[in-house]
């Protein structure tokens, strides 16, 4: 799910081709790329969506958003030729993963009967277990899990850097990583407790939209924006 | 823990927020980009924006509204109110909308659900359905039945098949107004709320009848709502967003309380 209904930008659209493109959000035809873009028109950090692999590794930072499913996602990143430019930025420049753009970042997906994914990060993609018991609902809880829910960061990092506690962010999904516990950085709790954001080096993802979060979900683009990772890259390879 | 969901709703007529009163038509009661900025600051969760004006003309003058809030709020809205085709609903994810609302375009042809979730994505079609209550028979034997054009005329759909057809389809979520209870300020419709949320594995959102805070309160309860849509309460009913959350939050029941 998730068509392509958004205009594109041409290849060769960077519209001031001298100055170095600051944002790419990578776009391969999945959902709503707009929001993210209008989030970050509001943060007045220039932006562009781009499906041009160039563009996307010269770019300063890169948002890989995305909505529907994982199948569909990883065969229009193949067929756009995207795979190994994502493998090869998200280890060397900020890069933020949102919702499937999370997902996928990981090695598989149960969705869609089991989808290789981008491998970026070692772990899987799991389904919400049904029926979802939960202590505080006397009936199973519904999957999708869609709305507004509470996210605990387990540990300090720029990018959530003064977000209030009792936040909660906007969440639309029937899917989760399960990451290697070095890497997850916040939970959520939805009859399970799961891995909300998952954080090396110069790499961050999370399931819920921060675009759609209200002021707490700008705060974090914002400082995803002005993050400046001082570490070296950390990431290993994986598919060797 | 989710949060149950306070959403307002806004009625749009010729870029005016606008509200009926009964046999007397409809009274312009604000810009719908300052509102929706205004119950955005206060704590609202979603919006909803119904386009009343049913002219080609009036469409777009809505589609500019919606642009506007979209560069405005950042949290979800969905959009309703006359979209039959495809392309209707493209308009309204292009002008910045997280969601679309089918009703009458749905009873009409219901593969227009199926259509939007292949195109667009489940979680962005919404089902909106009017339903009323009726003598329990063998076409509706949940005794609630599907109506459409504010009740007038009713479709032969019994309201709980209709919500399970809808979900199978491929709708997202439900927003579920009992003509009932619509206009009377007297509660939302448990029973019909309960049956209906109860049986789909999508959320469900209550509307009409709200007009007072205990109405939420039993809805998100009793009612097993998901969300709760207010519309004059809010608008000009004495009551905030943040108000009817503090309350709710003092009832035990899981809003979202810092914005």
């Amino acid at each position: 799910m998730g068509g392509a209904f958004f205009r594109r930008l041409p290849k060769d659209a960077n519209p001031n081709p001298e100055q170095r493109i600051m944002i790419a959000i990578v776009d391969y035809k999945a959902g709503n790329l707009t929001s993210v873009l209008r989030a970050l028109e509001r943060l007045g950090q220039p932006a562009v969506i781009t499906a041009d692999p160039e563009a996307i590794r010269s770019a300063e930072r890169v948002v890989f958003p995305g909505v529907g499913a994982a199948g569909e996602a990883m065969r229009n990143l193949r067929e756009r030729g995207l795979v190994e430019v994502l493998r090869e930025v998200a280890r060397v420049k900020p890069f933020i993963g949102i919702c499937l753009g999370y997902q996928i970042l990981f090695e598989h997906s149960d969705e869609d009967g089991g989808v290789e994914c981008l491998g970026i990060l070692p772990g899987r993609v799991v389904r919400f277990p049904e029926p979802l018991r939960s202590p505080h609902s006397p009936r199973p809880l519904k999957v999708p899990h869609m709305g507004w829910n509470g996210i605990r960061f387990t540990r300090s990092h720029p990018v959530w850097d003064g977000i209030p506690a009792g936040s909660e962010f906007y969440y639309v999904h029937s899917y989760y990583p399960v990451p290697e516990p070095a890497d997850v950085c916040a939970e959520t709790e939805y009859g399970v407790a799961f891995a909300a954001g998952a954080a090396r080096g110069p790499l961050v993802g999370f399931q819920s939209h921060p675009e759609k979060s209200g002021e707490p979900g700008l705060r974090l683009l914002k400082n995803f924006c002005e993050w400046k990772p001082n570490r070296e890259p950390e990431i290993v390879e994986i598919h060797a | 823990m989710l949060s149950k969901r306070i959403i307002p709703c806004l009625d749009v007529r010729n870029g005016k927020t606008t509200k009926g009163v009964k046999f007397q038509g409809n009274v312009d009661i604000g810009d719908p980009v300052e509102m929706a900025r205004f119950y955005y600051e206060q704590g609202a969760d979603e919006l909803v924006f119904y386009d009343i004006t049913a002219s080609s003309e009036g469409r777009g003058i809505f589609l500019d509204v919606v642009r506007r809030v979209a560069a405005e709020i950042f949290i979800p809205f969905s959009v309703g109110g006359g979209l039959n085709t495809l392309d209707d609903l493209r308009a309204v994810l292009l002008a910045g909308a997280e969601k679309v609302s089918v009703n009458t375009g749905a009873v009409r042809n219901p593969d227009i659900i199926r259509q939007g979730a292949k195109a667009f994505g489940r979680q962005c079609v919404v089902l909106g359905m009017d339903v009323k209550r009726v003598t329990a028979t063998d076409a509706i034997p949940s005794g609630y039945e599907v109506v459409t054009h504010g009740g007038r005329n009713a479709t032969g759909l019994d309201a709980l098949q209709w919500a399970r057809r809808a979900e199978e389809l491929g709708a997202g979520e439900i927003c579920l107004n009992s003509i009932d209870a619509d206009g009377t300020r007297e509660g939302y419709e448990i029973n019909l709320t309960r049956l209906i949320s109860t049986a789909v594995n999508i959320p469900v959102i209550a509307s009409g009848g709200a007009g007072k805070p205990e109405h939420l309160a039993d809805v998100l309860t009793d009612g097993c709502a998901d969300a709760a849509l207010v519309a004059s309460m809010v608008h000009f009913g004495g009551y905030t967003v943040a108000g009817l959350k503090e309350y709710l939050d003092g009832r035990g029941i899981k809003v979202r309380m810092t914005w």
